[in-house]
């Protein structure tokens, strides 16, 4: 199982799409394709993670990490369609408090 | 080489005329001669094409495109040959390197299960892979206080051991506040969050139990929450208190709340490597924890903890998926 992600931007917001299974053999290459992106001044970010299957804590790290660097660049990061699992794991670690989440709502790709 | 050529060609006539072990033996014997002077694969073809020039001159003309050919191969041949036979020995190199450090971070990491009158204390702690990113820290102050740590580095193998170390160090200088849970988990995240990079964090939770006062205060920070076995009504409770992950933010403060204890009550933490099911997806992991316990409750804190740690690998099918740790206290 790999994790892919797309990006898309509309209207000078980008939208992340993720899918696939996030562990530590996955999870290098989705560090690196969210080092990759440039975040510029005031940029708003939206990472859907409906399509996340499976995530560990190696995957909350890259989130936290990308999340870190979009606050010290001033963008803003929001992270959307969480499952309830997902959801669960971000109440636990205290993430949900810190970051923008939002469980379960359906982005439309178009 | 020419040498060696005149000694080949000696070897294979003899062998043409005669097949016999004796001339194979020879033979053997020769290719020592070979190795020592680093003959190649494709310089051993050569030689033996020589020969079989010398030896049936006639026949040459049609054999030598193939000889050629052979050569040829040989030449790349050799080279990935050689090329494996370094990767194999830096493998080993490797090996001999991640052991050594194994039992450094064995020796770094040992934990000391103290032994009270009053508490019964059990302890397993299993790394999915050489290096264990979880770790169990207990203090304690003869039979009145007995402090524990349960911590969980993000990610698996060297980087998580090595900033384990650094936990365990922070623990240590923490000594003289071990009953305060919240004065812990503050100073940890401090330390962590100065000493690591941004995708790394440790998961935490800490407990002191009281132990004449039967009051257990705990906070935690990102961590499972813990489970609470009251005896008196044969039930689990959820051990829960929010708390953002260590080594996140640089400023953080932990809340600490307090349960009592009564006779015969467990408190069990553990970390998320236990109530993962990464492939049964369907189970729900806390009941089957909570079952098991309740059917085993008159075994010893140490036997619930191994037979945890049996159950749970046998229900993945073998396949843990994460670093497996269960600390019991039992009243």
């Amino acid at each position: 199982m790999d994790v892919t992600i797309h990006f898309k931007e509309i209207n000078h917001k980008l939208f992340g799409f993720v899918e696939g299974e996030i562990d530590t053999f996955t999870a290098s290459g989705l560090r690196e394709e969210l080092e990759a992106v440039k975040i510029t001044e005031g940029l708003e970010i939206e990472l859907d993670l409906s399509k996340v299957n499976y995530m560990d804590s190696t995957g909350l790290g890259i989130f936290v990490a990308f999340y870190k660097r979009a606050l010290r660049e001033n963008g803003k990061v929001k992270l959307v369609g969480l499952s309830n699992r997902l959801q669960r794991l971000f109440e636990i670690t205290g993430l949900s408090d810190l970051m923008d989440i939002e469980t379960d709502k359906k982005v439309e790709l178009r | 080489m020419k040498q060696l050529e005149s000694q080949y060609t000696k070897i294979l006539s003899d062998y043409m005329v005669n097949q016999t072990e004796k001339n194979l033996y020879i033979a053997q014997n020769f290719t020592r001669q070979l190795i020592q002077k680093s003959i190649s694969p494709e310089d051993v073809v050569s030689i033996h094409k020589n020969a079989v020039e010398q030896i049936f001159p006639d026949q040459m003309s049609e054999a030598q495109p193939a000889y050629d050919f052979l050569i040829e191969v040989m030449v790349h041949y050799g080279m990935a040959h050689r090329e494996h036979q370094s990767l194999l020995q830096k493998q080993a190199e490797y090996e001999m390197e991640m052991n050594i450090a194994t039992n450094i971070q064995k020796t770094l990491l040992k934990t000391y299960v103290p032994q009270l009158q009053s508490i019964d204390i059990g302890k397993i702690s299993v790394p999915i892979r050489k290096m264990n990113g979880d770790y169990v820290h207990f203090f304690h102050d003869g039979e009145d206080y007995l402090s524990v740590a349960v911590t969980d580095v993000v990610g698996k193998g060297v980087p998580a051991a090595l900033c384990m170390s650094m936990v365990k160090y922070g623990l240590e200088t923490l000594a003289y506040a071990y009953k305060d849970p919240s004065y812990v988990l503050e100073v940890i995240n401090r330390v962590i969050e100065k000493g690591v990079d941004d995708s790394m964090f440790v998961s935490m939770f800490y407990g002191c139990l009281n132990v004449k006062q039967n009051i257990f205060s705990y906070a935690s920070a990102g961590h499972e929450p813990a489970l609470h076995y009251r005896a008196k009504v044969d039930q689990f409770f959820p051990v829960e208190a929010k708390g953002l992950l260590l080594g996140v933010l640089p400023e953080t403060s932990y809340s600490f709340h307090e349960i009592v204890l009564e006779e015969n009550d467990m408190i069990i933490m553990m970390t998320d490597g236990v109530t993962e099911f990464r492939a049964q997806n369907d189970l729900n992991s806390r009941e089957v924890i909570t079952a098991l316990i309740k059917a085993n409750r008159h075994l010893t804190a140490q036997q619930l903890c191994q037979l945890l740690y049996k159950e749970i690998e046998k229900v993945q099918n073998f396949k843990l998926s994460d670093d497996f740790t269960v600390v019991i206290l039992k009243k």
